[in-house]
């Protein structure tokens, strides 16, 4: 098998890290090779973040190349556009439909592109949208977003592993007190992503 | 037992395993995981050390003592630890002593992308390189045995790719290591020149004996393809050659100081040229020269950033034909997409401070943390920053050039934890040398920029265990600063003040501006601020505090809610009371 790859973007503080953390023990757990590469330090100051996560198959490099991405796991919209080009045609793009301003907006030097989703759907990327914060919300924690979103991921069948494998990650990631919250989170986005 | 772990942590986890109990380490940044992992190992000590000079020099009495001692640092921290580093490779060890070293090819968090193998070559130190986190495991355990069996410390470098990336690891028994005995060896460890002299000559013999180590190692070892090409790889770019050439035939070095010759010859005698895969600077490249094997690389590739697996099909096509890229998505919406650079978040208490810098037009001379995005726009408040503690030399050296008048519109601007690193002594020079500069600490009570780790101002130890804390007010006091001014830097008005005032003064001052990182642990946020509509006049003046909380809308600045943590700064700037919140 190829591996298959996996990338997660979004904005500094957002917690992409997790998200690359329960793909990995996911993987490890279903015995699969897996290799994740994570971004620390200055980016993760409100700057565009990328975590490159590959599974099963023979890994060598940690990086995913441009245009071998099989799903973008995008916690931003601007930022799902921004790495789009990562994105295999008729790859998997899972949206948390978030709009943050980056500082050039803010300071009204640039503005926000509108159409983002059209014109990835143009572009030839699968797209799924959801709004992951207000799902969460509805679960309990607005931060449980991240976990709505691996509830979609986990839905398209990624790499073989099944559905407890995942369940059982991101229990065992998430802190405790707030695993119900996260559990639901998940079963959600799991619901979402497979259209139920 | 089979892990997914970070380069970093599985080094941590070798380092253990060995049997090391002493760490000493300053952060750095792709290197600050090692340590904080080993903090979490009862049977080792750990600590911060305030810089990376001190963290070696306490390793190196470690491993005198007889103990197994690491240390870990970042590039440019090597460059603070150059001083014991090349002497302790005359004295050798008692105790393995293994330096870990972590380049950051593409400078995703640093100020250069220095090549530190140039380091190991020049003081003669063993360096190993590992490729991904079961090598760093495996590589780090054999750096001990191996420090120990040549009497050397030991050099391991990472680069980011894989210091950051998580890979499966296998960890082995942990190895039960007793310290050795204590000898006093005047011969061995006391370097005055007769003694070193001597020392130099073990040096080169350890050199020789080290060079055949690395003919026959098995870290040095060929991975037959078939036959297209011959590339020489270490580290991540063996991943990539991987990747982008599954058919070549790849020498893949572990060993990456002294590099074998033989080996080399050996595997070059089989190719027409042989390429050489390495970022940053032609290190192998120019030994392969230099023993007479012809190379294509550099020539091809690149001296900055990092290589991929694209940019090596690319431009070794004509030796080995790639295969189709595959087709890649390509959306394109009316405006591009804008950039999203990194900038202080909501409630930083560095914002305040560089709002009023601004304000002032100041010439500022910056350093290294969290406050250096003080120069990205809206306030672009910095004027230099070269590295870490160089604020206050520069400003210093402003002052003595351009003379009295100059100096007071300039200021060096530090953090709490640069200033113990390498601005007091800055301090000192200034003090000493009727200096009149003003020094302003951003004491926000952490070390940020690198993810929070304790320091000497913090009065906590890694281990989360109270000690005694630096008093930053007396430090400067103690040595001969008498203006020494505390004060907040969200109380704008004051600050200001103060900043004038000690501008103003002909003699040195240091301004501590205290209020902590809002990020950390129990530091409180309030409810978000928000604006009254009625009040606004759209002057915009919020916006200049680079607020990422604070948007521009149509309908004017308004306050995005899910970020803004109340910290109230706009609203004590608003001159029109327009905004709102309960601030603390
Ligand atoms: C010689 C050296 N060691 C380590 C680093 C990594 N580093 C960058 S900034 C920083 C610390 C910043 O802490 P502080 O001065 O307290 O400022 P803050 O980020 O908290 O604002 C460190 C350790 C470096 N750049 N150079």
């Amino acid at each position: 098998m190829e591996p298959i790859n996996i990338m997660i973007v979004g904005v500094g503080g957002q917690g992409t890290l997790l998200a690359s953390r329960v793909i990995g023990a996911a993987a490890v757990s279903s015995k699969l090779d897996c290799k994740v590469s994570e971004v620390h330090g200055m980016s993760q100051r409100g700057g565009s973040v990328v975590t490159y996560c590959r599974v099963g198959g023979r890994i060598f490099s940690p990086l995913v190349e441009k245009g071998h991405a099989d799903v973008l796991l995008c916690f931003e919209r601007l930022e799902a556009l921004r790495w789009s080009g990562f994105l295999r045609r008729g790859g998997l793009l899972i949206l948390n439909d978030e709009r943050i301003d980056p500082m050039p907006v803010i300071a009204g030097a640039q503005s926000y592109p509108g159409g983002i989703i059209e014109a990835l759907q143009a572009g030839g990327a699968q797209v799924t949208a959801i709004d992951a914060a207000a799902i969460a919300d509805e679960c309990g924690d607005r931060r449980a977003a991240n976990t709505v979103l691996l509830g979609v991921l986990a839905s398209k069948g990624i790499a073989g592993i099944a559905r407890e494998t995942w369940e059982e990650a991101v229990c065992g990631i998430v802190p405790a007190k707030a695993l119900e919250i996260n559990k639901k989170a998940f079963q959600k986005g799991y619901e979402r992503g497979s259209g139920q | 037992m089979q892990c997914l772990l970070l380069g970093n942590e599985a080094v941590a986890f070798g380092a253990r395993d060995a049997g090391v109990t002493v760490a000493s380490a300053y952060p750095g940044t792709p290197s600050t995981e090692i340590t904080e992992t080993i903090a979490k190992f009862d049977e080792v000590y750990s600590e911060w050390a305030p810089n990376e000079k001190v963290a070696v020099e306490t390793a190196i009495g470690a491993s005198f003592a007889g103990a197994r001692a690491i240390c870990a640092m970042k590039h440019v921290g090597l460059n603070v630890a150059a001083d014991p580093l090349f002497t302790v490779s005359y004295t050798g060890v008692n105790g393995g002593l293994c330096i870990v070293v972590a380049d950051d090819p593409g400078m995703h968090s640093s100020q250069n992308e220095q090549d530190s193998r140039f380091y190991a070559r020049s003081a003669h130190i063993l360096m190993l390189e590992p490729s991904d986190s079961q090598e760093c495991y495996d590589f780090t355990r054999l750096a001990f045995e191996l420090s120990e069996r040549f009497d050397t410390p030991v050099l391991l470098r990472l680069t980011t790719r894989v210091a950051h990336a998580r890979s499966v690891v296998a960890l082995r028994e942990k190895e039960q290591y007793l310290l050795k005995d204590y000898k006093k060896d005047m011969a061995k460890y006391v370097m005055v020149p007769a003694n070193a002299i001597a020392r130099h000559v073990v040096v080169e013999k350890r050199d020789a004996l080290l060079r055949e180590y690395a003919e026959t190692a098995p870290l040095n070892r060929v991975e037959r393809g078939q036959g297209k090409a011959c590339v020489v790889s270490s580290g991540i770019s063996y991943q990539y050659v991987k990747e982008a050439f599954p058919d070549a035939d790849v020498l893949k070095l572990g060993v990456v100081y002294p590099l074998p010759e033989e080996l080399l010859k050996d595997f070059a005698a089989q190719a027409k040229k042989l390429i050489v895969a390495e970022e940053l600077e032609p290190y192998i490249e120019t030994h392969c020269r230099a023993i007479g094997i012809e190379t294509l690389g550099k020539a091809r590739l690149t001296l900055q950033g990092e290589l991929t697996p694209a940019m090596l099909r690319e431009r070794f096509a004509d030796i080995l034909p790639a295969g189709e890229a595959p087709q890649a998505v390509s959306a394109v919406t009316a405006e591009p997409a804008p950039p999203r650079p990194p900038a202080l978040c909501a409630g930083c208490p560095h914002r305040g401070a560089f709002y009023v810098l601004g304000k002032l037009k100041l010439h500022v001379m910056g350093d290294i943390g969290c406050y250096t995005l003080g120069a990205m726009p809206p306030s672009s408040a910095i004027d230099a920053c070269v590295c870490m503690g160089a604020s206050i030399g520069m400003v210093h050296g402003m002052d003595k050039a351009r003379g009295a008048q100059f100096a007071a519109k300039t200021v060096a601007v530090l953090g709490d934890s640069t200033f113990i690193h390498s601005g007091i002594t800055g301090l000192i020079d200034i003090v000493y040398n009727k200096g009149v500069s003003t020094v302003i600490i951003l004491d926000n009570s952490i070390t940020g920029m690198t993810g929070h780790q304790q320091n000497p101002a913090t009065g906590i130890t890694i281990k989360g265990e109270k000690t005694r804390q630096i008093d930053l007010k007396k430090l400067c006091e103690a040595v001969g600063v008498e203006r020494v001014r505390v004060c907040d830097p969200f109380d704008l008005k004051d600050f200001e003040k103060v900043v004038l005032e000690e501008t103003a003064a002909a003699e040195p001052s240091v301004i501590i501006a205290q209020r902590p990182c809002i990020l950390l642990k129990g530091v409180r946020r309030a409810a978000p601020c928000y604006i009254d509509r009625e009040k606004c006049k759209k002057c915009m003046s919020c916006l200049r505090l680079g607020c990422p909380a604070i948007v521009r809308k149509p309908e004017g600045p308004s306050i995005n809610e899910s970020m803004c943590v109340g910290c109230g700064l706009c609203a004590r700037l608003c001159a029109f009371g327009a905004i709102c919140g309960r601030g603390e």
